[in-house]
């Protein structure tokens, strides 16, 4: 049985099912106790679970973020909500050093079973500093794990998968995102970390996109439809590990690839997944692959700018006619 | 009516009080130090502060603006007291709560509202926003919007005055950076990172803690260790702690500010200043300040800046109902005046998304460009066609 709800409430009920089900797991961050989480992703949990288990910081992230990878090296199961993955810059050697790198510095000894989550993004008009897209800077760090959900039965899936995980894994959510409904099993489940999923199938183009990209991919695919071009669309769910199985067997058929990436395209996810594409798939491809991305330049406020920069099913769709040789 | 005073314990010797006058104006008497004609200038800055932040949240009700927005209504005094006690090119630098600061140091309210507007006419040509008031005329290092993130700034901008007037002798007189932070930032360790080097460089730079009480719904006392006296965290960088706990008075914000001031001047050792204050509003526009009190908040609206100096103005004979009522209606129509002249302005240019990445010219970037702000009449320019420097 399944039923609508929010990606947030789904993000929450992720969280609640294993602090009942593992002691080990808290929550840690700011605003997330009392005042419910900034953007009420904790609701309720503070009165579930009591002040010892649901802990409110300082803004202090270098502070709580070495907190959690250290009490992770002793054996606990933190999540470490940042409030936005922008103010987790400020903690950036715990973030990156410390927690992907403790398993290996320690020779296997210390791992760090802990997950860091929080929006990522551009949110609206937020400016240069508050729209960061992590994605493409900390995947390139080895050793952590990363997933980007685009809906709410991937959120509490993938969410739920994480706090299980015996590695460091990011999770990046989108404020975007976070009201929007979707259908949620009742029962207990699990979505594996590093499975991608193909939200609609068609045989002339490959687009593949993560995150609240998925969305502009779909809309994009609809569109493009009405034209008669069919596109697979993959909803790539991790980044790391990444799951180029099934984007390999897509472009085997379809021949071409438009990747979807809400970060700067320089040394960027969309070209990493275009150098695997066409180390894999050199023979398939009838094109290069296209990269849709935020514009190269920091994100400004005034609207029009934004919109301007921001990846949109406009630019998929421009993009998949240019690969597929409809313009 | 006075804000609630909690008696710092005072203990060490490298933290003192600023000594308080603070009983004159509650007594009808305005400060013999401050000229009646100064007084009603700032008067003037504070209405035009909260009018300014009144037309803000209409405006961001109306959508007119985007993105987080934080309004300064309620700390009017500290940035009117303290900027007053400086001199105009002593640099200043604070957080993403800095339209009253902006304001203060006397950035053309247009300028700002158009900013606020994502408008080519703003400070930062709309690429900044609400948070981002930056003014390099005015000697105003921005806004910034990451927690913390304008403490260390502040130290670089000291560590320059002080380079250029000791090392390459360019200027010729100490300039003092006063550096505005909330009580929220104390946690970052960037800000203690910054008060070590401003400490072990002797740099002449004020740190001034705007505590209002809450880092969006964290109360002080939940946030931070000595919440009673976060200006005594000076004393592990050797520094002087100092609080002036009427924050809500401008005439004490400014009297015990400039005595720190002067003081910074000559002897070029940084300080930190607490000053308690209250904002009257939410964090941002879409909190529903469920943290605090109604009780609380009515304890601290009566305490208003405002009406605290028009009344001491009024009570002392220097202006009358009549004056008072007229400066509010001017304010009051400048401010609708630039509202309307804002939302009229062009939004920038698509070119400009490529302008003011890098200050060259080189693969799609297209140089850098003044904002009209910082351009004579017939050099401002709405179009894309700027000659690049
Ligand atoms: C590094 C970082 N963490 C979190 C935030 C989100 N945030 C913005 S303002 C704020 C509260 C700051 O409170 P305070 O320093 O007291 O300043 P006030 O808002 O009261 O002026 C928080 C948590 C941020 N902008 N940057
Ligand atoms: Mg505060």
């Amino acid at each position: 049985m399944a039923r609508e709800i929010e990606f947030r409430d789904a993000l929450r009920e992720a969280m609640t099912e294993e602090m009942h089900r593992d002691e080990r797991v808290f929550l840690m961050g700011e605003e997330v106790a009392q005042y419910n989480g900034a953007y009420k992703v904790s609701r309720g949990m503070l009165e579930e679970f009591g002040a010892e288990r649901i802990i409110d910081t300082p803004i202090s992230e270098t502070g709580f973020s070495g907190l959690g990878i250290g009490a992770a090296m002793m054996g606990l199961r933190p999540i470490i909500e940042f409030m936005s993955w922008s103010f987790s810059l400020v903690s950036a050697d715990q973030v990156l050093n410390n927690a992907p790198k403790m398993l290996y510095m320690s020779g296997g000894q210390f791992g760090v079973p802990i997950v860091f989550r929080g929006n990522d993004g551009a949110g609206g008009q937020l400016g240069s500093t508050h729209s960061w897209c992590v994605e493409s800077m900390f995947a390139n760090v080895p050793g952590l794990k990363m997933i980007i959900p685009a809906f709410p039965d991937d959120a509490k899936g993938l969410l739920k998968s994480a706090i299980r995980d015996d590695d460091p894994v990011f999770c990046l959510e989108s404020e975007r995102l976070l009201s929007l409904k979707g259908e949620v099993p009742e029962e207990e489940y699990l979505t594996p970390i590093g499975e991608a999923r193909v939200r609609r199938t068609g045989n002339d183009c490959t687009i593949v996109a993560f995150g609240r990209p998925v969305h502009f991919a779909l809309e994009a695919a609809t569109e493009l439809a009405k034209s008669g071009i069919e596109c697979d669309v993959i909803d790539g769910r991790s980044i790391r590990p990444l799951d180029m199985d099934t984007i390999a067997t897509s472009v085997r058929k379809t021949n071409a690839c438009v990747v979807v990436d809400q970060s700067w395209p320089f040394a960027s996810i969309a070209s990493e997944i275009s150098a695997q594409v066409q180390e894999c798939c050199f023979d398939d491809l009838d094109n290069h692959v296209h990269r849709v991305n935020n514009d190269d330049v920091p994100a400004p406020y005034a609207t029009n700018l934004e919109q301007a920069m921001l990846p949109h099913a406009g630019k998929v769709i421009e993009a998949v006619r240019s690969a597929t040789y409809n313009l | 009516m006075r804000p609630p005073v909690t008696k710092a314990p005072v203990k060490q010797t490298n933290h003192k009080k600023v000594a308080a006058s603070k009983n004159d104006a509650a007594k009808g008497k305005v400060k013999s130090s401050n000229d009646a004609k100064t007084l009603k200038h700032w008067l003037r800055e504070m209405l035009l502060i909260r009018e300014f932040e009144v037309r803000t949240m209409q405006a961001y009700q109306n959508r007119l603006v985007g993105g987080f927005c934080h309004i300064y209504s309620g700390q009017e005094a500290v940035a009117v007291g303290t900027i007053a006690a400086l001199q105009d090119d002593d640099p200043i630098i604070t957080a993403y709560r800095c339209h009253g600061h902006a304001l203060a140091r006397g950035m053309d309210p247009y300028y700002c509202m158009a900013e606020l507007f994502g408008r080519f006419d703003g400070c930062a040509k709309g690429k900044g926003g609400s948070m981002h008031m930056f003014d390099r005329e005015k000697h105003l290092y921005g806004g910034h919007a990451i927690v913390g993130a304008q403490t260390p700034l502040a130290t670089g901008l000291a560590f320059a005055t002080k380079y250029e007037q000791e090392v390459i002798k360019t200027s010729d007189h100490t300039r003092v950076t006063v550096c505005y932070l909330g009580d929220g930032a104390l946690n970052q360790g960037g800000f203690h990172e910054a008060m070590n080097l401003a400490g072990v460089l002797d740099l002449p730079v004020i740190f001034v803690i705007e505590n209002n009480g809450y880092a969006m719904g964290t109360s002080v006392a939940r946030g931070t260790t000595l919440a009673d006296a976060l200006y005594r965290k000076a004393e592990s960088y050797g520094m002087t702690g100092h609080l002036i706990e009427e924050g809500m008075d401008v005439v004490t914000v400014h009297d015990q500010f400039k005595k720190v001031v002067d003081e910074t001047r000559k002897t070029s050792k940084p300080d930190l200043v607490e000053i308690r204050t209250y904002r009257f509003k939410g964090h941002s526009m879409s909190d529903p300040r469920k943290y605090r009190t109604h009780e609380e908040e009515e304890k601290w609206n009566k305490q208003d800046p405002i009406d605290h100096l028009s009344h001491d103005l009024i009570k002392a004979g220097e202006l009358t109902q009549d004056e008072f009522k007229k400066m509010t209606t001017e304010i009051r129509g400048e401010i609708r005046d630039v509202v309307k002249r804002a939302s009229e302005a062009e939004p920038p240019p698509l070119d400009e998304l490529y302008v003011d990445v890098h200050t060259g010219n080189w693969g799609p970037f297209k140089g850098t460009t003044l904002p009209n702000m910082l351009r004579g009449d017939n050099e401002k320019t709405t179009d894309q066609n700027q000659e690049s420097h």
